[in-house]
C-alpha cells in the first residue's frame, strides 16, 4: 500500500518530523506467539524494524543430548508445533538414515505421507484462517477452524493426541490404522475437495483482503534465497522449489501432484497476496496426495524389524531435510554408537523465513508489518526452539 | 556439480588449507583451515553457485569446536531442480574459537552465527552484530558445550531439574 500523500512525512515547512521507536510485542496478538519488533518510524512509515526472539528458547537441541532417540520424537513435536507429524517424520527419517540399508515397511511409508499431508492442511487452515483474522476478517477463521477440527479428530483416533502426536517414529509408526480410520480420510477428502472454492469465496476474492495484502512486503526471489527462506514464503516469489519433487525422500515419487508458486495475480510476484495464495493452493496438492496413497495403502507391518524399542544407531553424521508446511526443516544428527545422540542440530524454517522481516517492511505501513508478519506464517515454537 | 568437483574445485583455489575431504555418499564434506574460509566461501558461492546456505551446524569436539557449514544450490529456474551441494567443516581450537563471518556472504549466515555464538561460543570475527540471539542477554556460559552446568538460580529463579 503506498501512502496517501498526506502521510508523506514533512521534512520541510512548519511541521516537524522526527523518527519514534515503536515496540510490537513481545505480547501481541497478530505476532503469533512471544514474538517481538522493535519499528523505527517516520510518521506512518516503517524506517526500519529489528525482530527479537528468543522468548519462547528452551534448548531442544541440548535436551536430546540427554535423552534417547526415542524420547527425542517427544521434543519435536513442540516444535512446530502445528506440523507435528511432519517435524516426526523429519527427524525419523534422520535417525533412520543413520542406519545403513534399513527399510522402512510400506504400511508405515504410506501412513507416514497420509498425515504428513493432512497435516500440512491443518497447518495451512491454521495459516489463512488467522491471517484472515490478522487483517480484520473473522468469519474465514471459523470456518477453517472448522474444517481443521475433522482432521484433528482424525489425528486423535490414531495417535490419540490432537496436537504433538508422537505418531510418526524411527524405523515406522506407532500404532496401525484401522478400516475405520481409512474411511475418516476417505470421507474427508471428499468432504474438503469443494471446499478450497468456499474459502475463495469467503477471503481470497474479498476485495478488502485483496487490498490490504497485494502490492504489500514484497520479497524478490534472490533475496529469499539469500535469507534462507523456504517453502511458502520462497515460493511465493515465484521459486518453484520444493523438497517433495527436487529430492523426493520417503515415498514422494510415487505420488502426482503440482508445487504452486506466486504469480503476482493480483499484484506485484512476491507479495502477501502470492504467499498466502501459494498455501490456499497448496492444501488442494496435498489433498491430491492423501487421495492417492490411501488408495493404495497396502498391508503389512508397520515397523521395521531393525529398531524396536531401542534405537541405537551406528557411529555417523547424517543432515536430512524434509518440506514441511512453513518449508525445509532439516536435522544435522551426530550419533557416536549410544542411545542418546552426540548433537542434534535443527534447521527450523521458520527461523529463516523471519529474519528477513526487516527487509521486505521497509518503507511499509505501520498497519502492514501485521500483514507482513501474518504472511511469513512463523510459529515461534520452531524460531526460538 | 557432484561433490567430487566442488571438492576439487575448492583445492585448486586453496590448496594446503584443505584438510581433508570426505566424499562418503551421506554427507560429502571438506575440511578447511579457518584463515582460507572467507576466501574459499566467496569461490564456493559466485564461482560455484552454491547460493544457499542450508545450515550452520556448531559441534563441541572436545578439544576442538568445529562449524560444520552446509551449502547447496538452490536455482531459480523450474528446470533446475537438481539439488547439489556439500559441507565445509572447520575446526578451531576451544582455547581460541575463532572463525572469519560470512555474514555478508549468506545473509542466512547472520542469525546461525550470532545462535552458533550464543550456544556454542564460537567467535565469528567481523560479524557486525554477534551477540546472543536465543538466550537472554545476560546468560552466562554457553549451553551446548559439553562441560555446560545449568545455573542453580537466574534472577533468582530456582532452577529445579
Amino acid at each position: 500500500m503506498t501512502p496517501p500523500e498526506s502521510l508523506a512525512p514533512a521534512s520541510q515547512g512548519d511541521v516537524r518530523s522526527e523518527e519514534m521507536l515503536l515496540n510490537m510485542g513481545p505480547q501481541h496478538p497478530s505476532t503469533h506467539g512471544v514474538f517481538r519488533v522493535v519499528i523505527r518510524t517516520d510518521g506512518e512509515i516503517v524506517v526500519d524494524c529489528e525482530p527479537h526472539v528468543g522468548y519462547l528458547h528452551r534448548c531442544f537441541e541440548k535436551h536430546c543430548e540427554n535423552v534417547t532417540f526415542l524420547q527425542s520424537v517427544l521434543y519435536t513435536d513442540r516444535l512446530d508445533y502445528l506440523t507435528s507429524m511432519g517435524n516426526n517424520l523429519g527427524f525419523s527419517i534422520a535417525v533412520e538414515k543413520l542406519f545403513d540399508g534399513l527399510v522402512v515397511p510400506e504400511r508405515a511409508q504410506y501412513i507416514r505421507i497420509i498425515c504428513a499431508e493432512l497435516n500440512r492442511i491443518a497447518s495451512h487452515l491454521l495459516a489463512i484462517g488467522t491471517y484472515g483474522m490478522d487483517i480484520g476478517a473473522i468469519t474465514p477463521f471459523l470456518y477453517t477452524f472448522r474444517d481443521r477440527e475433522k482432521i484433528l479428530a482424525i489425528f486423535e483416533a490414531m495417535s490419540g493426541q490432537r496436537l504433538n502426536y508422537n505418531y510418526i517414529r524411527p524405523g515406522g509408526v506407532a500404532y496401525d490404522v484401522d478400516d475405520r480410520m481409512v474411511e475418516s480420510i476417505k470421507a474427508f477428502c471428499k468432504y474438503f475437495r469443494p471446499r478450497a472454492q468456499e474459502y475463495n469465496d469467503l477471503l481470497s476474492d474479498n476485495d478488502i483482503f485483496v487490498r490490504r495484502t497485494a502490492n504489500v512486503g514484497v520479497l524478490p526471489a534472490d533475496l529469499a534465497i539469500q535469507y534462507g527462506c523456504t517453502g511458502p514464503v520462497l515460493r511465493g516469489s515465484g521459486v518453484k522449489r520444493d523438497l517433495r519433487k527436487d529430492a523426493p525422500y520417503s515415498i514422494y515419487d510415487r505420488f502426482q501432484f503440482e508445487v504452486p508458486v506466486g504469480t503476482g495475480r493480483k499484484g506485484t510476484l512476491g507479495d502477501c497476496y502470492d504467499r498466502y495464495m501459494v498455501r490456499v493452493d497448496e492444501m488442494i496438492e496435498s489433498l491430491k496426495i492423501v487421495e492417492q496413497a490411501v488408495a493404495q495403502l497396502p498391508d503389512g507391518p508397520i515397523k521395521a524389524d531393525a529398531i524396536k524399542n531401542r534405537i541405537r544407531p551406528p557411529k555417523g553424521e547424517v543432515f536430512a531435510r524434509v518440506e514441511n508446511s512453513r518449508g525445509e526443516l532439516g536435522f544435522y544428527v551426530i550419533s557416536d554408537g549410544k542411545e542418546t545422540a552426540y548433537r542434534v542440530k535443527c534447521r527450523a524454517p521458520s527461523f529463516h523465513n523471519i529474519s528477513m522481516l526487516s527487509e521486505i517492511s521497509r518503507g511499509a505501513m505501520i498497519a502492514d508489518m501485521v500483514a507482513i508478519i501474518g504472511s511469513t506464517d512463523i510459529v515461534m515454537g520452531e524460531v526460538d526452539r | 556439480m557432484t561433490p567430487e568437483q566442488i571438492a576439487e574445485s575448492v583445492k585448486a583455489r586453496a590448496g594446503a588449507a584443505v584438510l581433508a575431504v570426505d566424499l562418503a555418499p551421506r554427507n560429502p564434506s571438506i575440511k578447511l583451515a579457518a584463515s582460507a574460509w572467507r576466501d574459499v566461501a566467496k569461490h564456493l558461492r559466485d564461482d560455484v553457485g552454491l547460493n544457499y546456505l542450508v545450515c550452520l551446524t556448531g559441534v563441541d569436539r572436545g578439544a576442538e569446536l568445529e562449524a560444520i557449514y552446509t551449502l547447496e544450490h538452490l536455482g531459480t529456474a523450474p528446470e533446475d531442480g537438481a539439488r547439489w551441494g556439500i559441507s565445509v567443516r572447520i575446526s578451531v581450537p576451544r582455547a581460541d574459537p575463532s572463525i572469519p563471518s560470512v555474514e555478508d556472504l549468506w545473509r542466512t549466515a547472520d542469525w546461525h552465527e550470532r545462535e552458533t555464538w550464543d550456544l556454542l561460543g564460537i567467535r565469528f570475527e567481523g560479524h557486525r552484530n554477534l551477540v546472543r540471539i536465543l538466550c537472554a542477554e545476560d546468560w552466562e556460559g554457553h549451553p551446548l558445550r559439553k562441560d555446560y552446568k545449568a545455573p542453580a538460580t537466574y534472577h533468582g529463579i530456582k532452577n529445579v531439574v
